[in-house]
């Protein structure tokens, strides 16, 4: 009799843990990272966003909008957010002005995109080796490289920019396309996403080519490069960025006008004038540097995210 | 694990010099560069002189400009938009993991959009905002609502520009780090959630400060190193705003323009040099700063 009431008290004991576990896990469904469908219980945290979202999109928007205002419509009062009537004006404006300096616009299109793409080529290709020996292979120094190219993650590149402008000048790299490249190829944080991208891919994978014969060379160029794309993509983003955004090397080690960038035209252009056309035509400015930027950027967003799964640093 | 030929020559090095080759060239010479110039007088022309701790004593004691203006401005924004940037940052990752993949990648890509470009690019976009007349939005929308009765001259107003520039620098907070940060929350076992939420964990704060912060302390150490640097890049914001050089009463002078001012104005580059130190020593600091915070035990031993 005693034993059947002990029975009973554990068994309804378990049902009351069951429940009671039943009851958190319940409450558990509502609370799901990373949801597959949308829930009006997601609404609460769209709002919380919003005034962020809001700051973030509205320079966005003004430029935009501000890019394809008339002329009129620039010096309007009440002053409108959005275009009412649009108009290439601005961009008119823009080409005007840049025949009539020495050098075409063109010229400058032409150096900001052959620098760009040379630095995300060749930034690329030399920080992948850099990673590749990192993650795979065996020598003295590498514990200590790693660690310094850890460490010089952190280094902010304006803090040396002086002793920047003396070593370009005694390499002889002013004046040149080159002096808008070279110095840009070292990108410890490339280097760091790629090999933590790159310590994914299976050993086994590198032991059996190895076994096959290949050499390290092949191996890096067939086995590990074509499995790590989406961290060369996330590379590749990140250089075009600090190449096609960067005006420091036109101002400080590019005299010839001929040889700077479009960036630093485009800053020439807003740097003290506070005439209506001027607001268009920099306008027009912003929005030709952005818009590559936003595309390429939107069309790699998935490897950058992959990638970016990666990147933590213990 | 892998197999080393210890016979010739280590091949791997043929992979790491070319990418060493210049990262010392660029990064580690210059650091270095900076430290032996900074104990010397150097005007580019000369052969550097020896002087000292000349440079560092100028610095601290008769250079009102960088004691008054560029080193406590540079502090004052390092601390309000390192730490702020930072927590929104985290704050935006959260959110957005909370909904669903389409609606989260749009508002991704909206978040993240200011840190394509830079804040000194978008001057314009500031110079319209903020414009001292009633036309500038700003003005106009205060005007409006009754707020203000007459036009405000933001740009003309010291502590405004600064409040412009932490502004500006709030605004594209949400860097590589945030990316960073959203990811590592994405990738989170579910099951972790599942058996806290079993064992009885009750609230989304006890999901945040059991679960998902622990989980990405990684992601947040990359993510707070990324916010450090991108700090620093508010240099010549000031001056692009306000269109003068120096801007109005040294507002929103950072020690990066001060530098810059030096080492490319008056090409004192010994000088230049000091600061720059003293900026790697500040960024060393936040460094170590996050290190503590976000770091793993084990590697606090250095």
């Amino acid at each position: 009799m005693k034993k059947n009431d002990e029975a009973l008290r554990l068994e309804n004991l378990r049902k009351k843990l069951i429940k009671k576990s039943r009851r958190n896990y319940r409450r558990f469904q509502g609370v799901k990272i990373n949801p597959s469908v949308f829930h009006k219980s997601q609404i609460k945290f769209l709002l919380l966003m919003l005034p962020m979202l809001f700051i973030t999109i509205l320079p966005i928007i003004y430029i935009f909008s501000h890019a394809f205002k008339s002329l009129s419509e620039l010096y309007a009062y009440p002053p409108r957010i959005f275009a009412t009537r649009l108009t290439l004006d601005n961009f008119r404006n823009l080409i005007l002005a840049t025949s009539q300096t020495g050098v075409p616009f063109v010229r400058y299109i032409f150096n900001s995109v052959i620098s760009s793409v040379l630095t995300i080529f060749l930034s690329l290709l030399i920080g992948s080796l850099a990673a590749f020996s990192f993650s795979f292979l065996k020598y003295k120094l590498k514990k200590g490289l790693f660690a310094l190219n850890q460490l010089a993650i952190m280094i902010v590149p304006v803090a040396i920019a002086v002793p920047r402008f003396i070593v370009m000048s005694e390499l002889g790299l002013t004046n040149n396309i080159l002096s808008h490249i070279i110095p840009l190829l070292a990108m410890p944080v490339g280097v760091f996403l790629m090999k933590q991208f790159m310590d994914q891919v299976p050993r086994e994978l590198y032991e059996a080519a190895k076994i096959d014969g290949a050499n390290n060379w092949h191996i890096y160029t067939k086995v590990v490069l074509p499995l790590v794309k989406p961290a060369l993509m996330t590379v590749a983003i990140l250089a075009f960025q600090a190449s096609w955004n960067n005006v420091e090397t036109s101002s400080l080690y590019v005299d010839d006008e001929a040889l700077k960038t479009l960036p630093y035209y485009f800053s020439t252009l807003t740097l003290g004038t506070s005439a209506i056309a001027a607001q268009g035509m920099s306008a027009v400015a912003s929005l030709i540097i952005f818009v590559p930027n936003i595309v390429l950027f939107i069309l790699l967003q998935k490897n950058v995210m992959n990638t970016m799964a990666y990147s933590g640093i213990k | 694990m892998t197999p080393t030929k210890k016979k010739r020559f280590n091949d791997a090095y043929f992979f790491i010099i070319p990418y060493f080759t210049i990262f010392f060239t660029f990064v580690i010479a210059l650091i270095v560069i900076s430290v032996v110039l900074s104990f010397t007088y150097y005007d580019t022309i000369n052969f550097p002189t020896w002087v000292g701790l000349k440079n560092y004593i100028n610095l601290f004691t008769t250079d009102t400009d960088f004691m008054q203006y560029a080193l406590p401005t540079t502090i004052k924004y390092a601390l309000i938009i390192g730490p702020g940037g930072y927590i929104i940052s985290f704050l935006m990752a959260w959110l957005l993991s909370q909904v669903s993949y389409k609606i989260r990648t749009v508002l991704a890509i909206i978040l993240y959009s200011p840190s394509l470009t830079s804040g000194v690019l978008m001057t314009v976009i500031w110079k319209v905002t903020f414009s001292g007349d009633t036309r500038g939005y700003l003005n106009y929308f205060l005007l409006n609502l009754g707020f203000i009765n007459e036009p405000i001259q933001y740009l003309q107003n010291t502590s405004m520009i600064f409040g412009i520039m932490i502004f500006v620098g709030l605004w594209s907070s949400m860097s590589v780090g945030f990316l960073a940060m959203l990811s590592g929350i994405l990738n989170i076992d579910k099951d972790l959630y599942e058996a806290a939420y079993v064992d009885g964990m009750k609230s989304r704060w006890q999901e945040i400060f059991y679960i998902t912060i622990p989980s990405i302390k990684p992601q947040m150490l990359f993510g707070a190193v990324m916010a450090v640097v991108g700090t620093f890049n508010a240099a010549g914001l000031a001056t692009a705003l306000t269109g003068a050089y120096p801007p109005p009463q040294l507002a929103g002078w950072l020690i990066v323009d001060h530098m810059n001012d030096f080492g490319f104005g008056r090409y004192e580059m010994g000088y230049a040099s000091a600061m720059s130190v003293v900026l790697l020593m500040i960024v060393m600091i936040f460094y170590y700063v996050s290190h503590r915070l976000f770091g793993e035990r084990r590697s606090r031993r250095k």
